[in-house]
């Protein structure tokens, strides 16, 4: 079923405080093979991930029906152990094309004080039935 | 570095355990990346590499080649699948760069990112502080 014109626009909640523990950037730091504790610069799709999963839990999608189709990071400030953050999406655009949705994301990463640490825009490939 | 270096290609190998323990590390768990089954049932050849793991091979290059450079933006499209087999070698895939620019401190690396052969990232590219 496709998903609705309306969408677009809409802001989701924050996502919960996300505290960014050492543990946790070892964890996916060598789970991508690195060889140090650098903060991966992959790292906010660990809360843009959650923030995408609210999203097409409201709009009745299932996880296995989407496919990344792209995704951008652009940097304010690195992130670092201790911060504290949120990431809040929104629906920036959908287009329908050959029975699958094409919906573009922007999730934002707030620290703790509000200020913008990363902005990630994701396209996600809805698949229709197959 | 200087516009038109290139930058030593990086091999990393993909096994479905990388991709399990990937999932648990980024709480991505889309059965696409671990179930035949379901993968196939979206029209997928099989399982798949999550986008984001790939993306995160090809950070984990830049990091490399930068020795550990903050990352101001990264993206990519995700265009073909990395497929990996249910087996002890898993696939490679290969990531090379070359430096297309340098200004106001910044370094844009156009990045390269194929499994056999064929180019699975859609124009990825890093900027990192120099």
């Amino acid at each position: 079923m496709p998903v609705d014109q309306s969408l677009v626009g809409r802001e989701f909640a924050p996502t919960s405080p996300y505290r960014v523990s050492a543990e946790k950037v070892r964890e996916l730091a060598s789970a991508t093979g690195s060889v140090d504790d650098r903060v991966p610069a992959t790292f906010p799709i660990v809360m843009a991930f959650e923030a995408m999963n609210a999203f097409l839990a409201d709009v009745g999608v299932e996880l296995h029906r989407i496919v990344h189709g792209e995704q951008r990071f652009a940097y304010e400030r690195p992130i670092v152990v201790g911060d504290e953050l949120t990431a809040t999406l929104s629906v920036a655009s959908l287009r329908q094309i050959g029975g699958n949705d094409i919906i573009g994301t922007r999730s934002e990463i707030r620290d703790a004080s509000g200020d913008l640490v990363c902005t990630t825009t994701a396209t996600l490939v809805h698949r229709g039935d197959v | 570095m200087n516009p038109g270096d290139s930058l030593e290609t990086q091999t990393y190998a993909v096994r479905r355990a990388d991709l399990v323990r990937y999932a648990g590390a980024s709480g991505d768990f889309n059965p696409i990346h671990w179930s035949d089954r379901v993968a196939r049932a979206v029209g997928l050849p099989g399982v798949i590499a999550h986008g984001m793991f790939t993306m995160a091979l090809a950070a984990r290059a830049v990091a490399t080649w930068t020795g550990g450079a903050e990352v101001v933006e990264l993206g990519c499209k995700f265009t073909n699948p990395v497929v990996v087999p249910d087996d002890d070698t898993g696939v490679d895939v290969q990531v090379s760069g070359t430096v297309k620019g340098v200004e106001d401190g910044l370094v844009t690396i156009a990045l390269e990112v194929t499994c056999e052969g064929q180019k699975v990232l859609g124009v990825p590219k890093a900027v990192v502080r120099a």
